[in-house]
């Protein structure tokens, strides 16, 4: 099988004076083609520092990193960036549009970085277009970010990732900011891509989201702590199912709770929710730090 | 490459535009900075031509020489304390013209300041006993009459051509030139020509005073020695001041341009033997004119060095607010190079930003230079209508009645070239602090 990605014993250490970080303590991953990976694990873990090193942000310290059967790990930062821009799809937590464009242009962006500049053709031009009705935006195209929801936004950014044809799709946590509803449109999109063909590599905490994919591997302490293989996947269908399965029980959990308070208390179903919400909130607060 | 730089500015206008005010204030240092460099040297051409005008009426081939009243108690020697006798002599004329073959004419002229009556109009004037040569050299043309004629110097006429301003105030009504005979002292002259109004010429160095022709009386020379004499007495204040004067001012005229400066120095030589008192004075309009050159120049120099200071303090403006909008956008910063921006496209995109904005100031202190000559006349009318009190004019507040600014066309380039200069300059810096962000660390920005 034709590989898409691959790391060799890669290293990463930070040298901070007194100390010598080795956030990775060689790492060795093979992405075939087409592959929908889940990176889970703690904070720390050195899967942010994987990330990076796979989205060609950073170089690693030892180890050889294959993009597209190109060795990248020795690249200077302007080959660097055109490997970012022609292999690299990124789709980010917090969608990282540029707030005074409109969404076309948002996805227009990595053309202008071409190597060599070209200038856009119509057919570009039009390939962003089909892109943006793609994502569902078509409607949308001469909005600027801040008049799109969360997940408008995260579609966007996917829209943009497609734009060069990228070897690698890499998603930071890319439903993170995002309720469970709009996280299942998100991961549907993704899911689709995966089956044309596209090869996505995710880092997650959530294990929900890491079961779309079609293998998770879990870091620990800068090393390959287990792969899993997921033998029964979350589908679109499956996530919608559980969804309204969880609202119902969500309901009635409201319901009974209600039933059993008394009757001063607020009655609000809305609290429920909000205390759900709340702790994905702290559970990316504590994962950031 | 031509449509990406085009890209590139497009880009730049764009991020510009979304913070407009931002923008505009950035840009009105430059815009200031542009303008007075425009304006400063339009200013300075303006009071350089005006100069060179008065100094070109003077003649470029004429010396002029004037008598000078000694400091008092020098002169003791000669006159023994009676009357002060000093200054230009006819024999001095005459050895001029004789004995320097550069020299083509010798124009005397005599002078004095007196009061000339018609009934009962009088008017404070100077009386000027000159020959009819002085018409051209002073380029004075009538409006009624004739100018005085080698006729009448040769009878001794009493013939007087009234400056404008005299004989508007002598004859408010009447033609002075209907046989009327105006009284200067005790003498009358008729009156057979009238000056049309003619500018005052600046005072050029210490040794020349500014002339105003408009309040002259022209009489020929030789009847201002019949009547009046070298010796004339002056009522002031507790009794008569005396003095003994032959000429008071000779103008030569010399051949060819390239000789003047040679002459005059034979002249000054030629009259040192005799007048060992220095009771004369050279001037040399052309030497002047080499004087105004270098000091226009200095004069750019010092102005431009002022407007200068104002773009350099308009550039650190720009620098200080790129630098403020690095650090603002560096996420934005992160997010292009995580999508295969390289460095120099970073940079370019900012430096671009801070010449388009150094551009568009520039342009804009273009417009408002070229404006200038308009306020400036603005200006002048408003002071000299509110400010300043005419009757207390100077002669240099006189030549800044005259005077138009000219706003020089290399200035233009000039300036924005300068502005553009100064966009790269001060840009460079946020630029490559802005290409030189970690794209992680960029993403990770708040």
């Amino acid at each position: 099988m034709k590989m898409a990605a691959q790391v060799i014993d890669l290293q990463k250490h930070y040298d901070l004076g007194p100390v010598v970080v080795k956030a990775l303590r060689g790492v060795s991953l093979d992405f075939p083609e087409g592959d929908f990976v889940a990176i889970m694990g703690s904070s720390g873990s050195g899967k942010s520092t994987l990330l990076n090193l796979l989205g060609g942000l950073d170089r690693p310290t030892s180890g050889k990193y294959i993009l597209g059967g190109e060795d990248v790990s020795q690249m200077d930062d302007t080959q660097l960036s055109t490997v970012r821009n022609q292999k690299i799809g990124f789709i980010f937590q917090s969608y990282n549009l540029i707030s005074q464009y409109t969404v076309l242009e948002n996805i227009e962006l990595p053309l202008h970085y071409r190597p060599g500049h070209p200038k856009l053709s119509p057919v570009d031009r039009e390939k962003c277009e089909r892109m943006a009705q793609r994502v569902g935006l078509g409607q949308r195209m001469d909005h600027r970010p801040f008049q799109l929801s969360g997940g408008q936004q995260q579609r966007v950014a996917i829209a943009r990732a497609m734009m060069n044809d990228p070897e690698i799709i890499l998603a930071d946590e890319a439903t993170g900011n995002l309720d469970s509803v709009t996280s299942i449109e998100i991961m549907t999109l993704l899911r689709n891509l995966n089956d044309e063909g596209r090869t996505i590599i995710m880092v997650t905490h959530e294990p929900d989201i890491a079961m779309w994919a079609k293998r998770q591997l879990v870091m620990r302490d800068g090393v390959l702590f287990k792969e899993i293989v997921n033998e029964v996947r979350t589908t679109p269908q499956s996530a919608l199912a559980a969804q309204e399965d969880k609202a119902f029980v969500d309901d009635e959990v409201a319901k009974a709770t209600l039933a059993a308070l008394p009757k001063t208390a607020s009655a609000d179903p809305g609290v429920v929710s909000g205390a759900v919400s709340g702790e994905k909130k702290s559970d990316n607060s504590s994962k950031k730090k | 490459m031509f449509s990406r730089v085009i890209r590139t500015i497009q880009l730049g206008l764009k991020s510009l535009l979304l913070h407009k005010l931002r923008s505009g204030l950035t840009m009105l240092g430059i815009v200031f900075g542009v303008f007075s460099v425009i304006a400063m040297l339009a200013i300075g051409e303006g009071a350089s031509k005006q100069a060179q005008k008065q100094i070109v009426a003077l003649g470029a081939r004429n010396i002029i020489v004037r008598s000078v009243k000694p400091v008092e108690g020098s002169s003791n020697d000669q006159s023994g304390g009676g009357t002060p006798r000093y200054g230009l002599l006819r024999s001095d004329l005459r050895r001029l013209q004789k004995t320097i073959p550069e020299v083509v004419s010798a124009i005397p002229i005599r002078e004095l300041n007196r009061e000339a009556r018609y009934r009962k109009f009088t008017m404070q004037s100077r009386l000027v006993g000159c020959t009819p040569e002085y018409q051209e050299l002073n380029q004075l043309r009538l409006s009624k009459g004739r100018f005085i004629s080698d006729t009448d110097r040769a009878s001794r006429a009493n013939v007087v051509v009234l400056a404008y301003e005299v004989a508007s105030k002598l004859f408010p009504i009447e033609d002075p030139l209907e046989d009327r005979a105006i009284q200067v002292g005790d003498i009358y002259y008729s009156v057979i020509g009238v000056t049309e109004p003619r500018n005052a010429s600046a005072a050029i160095g210490g040794s020349l005073s500014g002339q105003e022709f408009n309040k002259d009386l022209y009489i020929p020379i030789e009847t201002f020695r019949a009547r009046i004499g070298d010796q004339v007495y002056t009522p002031k204040q507790g009794g008569m001041d005396s003095e003994h004067v032959e000429l008071n001012q000779i103008t030569l005229e010399v051949r060819d341009v390239q000789d003047v400066i040679r002459t005059s120095e034979v002249v000054r030589g030629t009259l040192e033997k005799f007048h060992p008192q220095k009771d004369f004075a050279v001037v040399v309009p052309l030497e002047l004119l080499k004087q105004a050159e270098q000091l226009r120049q200095i004069f750019n120099v010092v102005l431009g060095s002022i407007a200068a200071i104002s773009l350099v303090v308009g550039g650190i403006g720009i620098m200080n607010i790129m630098l403020a909008t690095v650090t603002e956008r560096t996420r934005e910063i992160g997010i292009r190079r995580a999508l295969g921006a390289r460095r120099r496209d970073i940079i370019e995109q900012f430096l671009t930003e801070t010449v388009v904005l150094s551009g568009t100031g520039g342009m804009l202190g273009i417009v408002l230079g070229l404006l200038t000559p308009f306020a400036f006349r603005m200006i002048r009318s408003f002071a000299l209508n509110f400010v300043l009190d005419p009757k207390t004019l100077s002669d240099t507040s006189k030549m800044f009645q005259e005077m138009q600014p000219e706003v020089a066309p290399w200035s233009l380039p000039l300036a924005f070239g300068i502005s553009v200069g100064i966009g790269i300059l001060f840009g460079l810096y946020p630029a490559q602090a802005a290409a030189k962000l970690d794209p992680i660390e960029a993403l990770r920005h708040e």
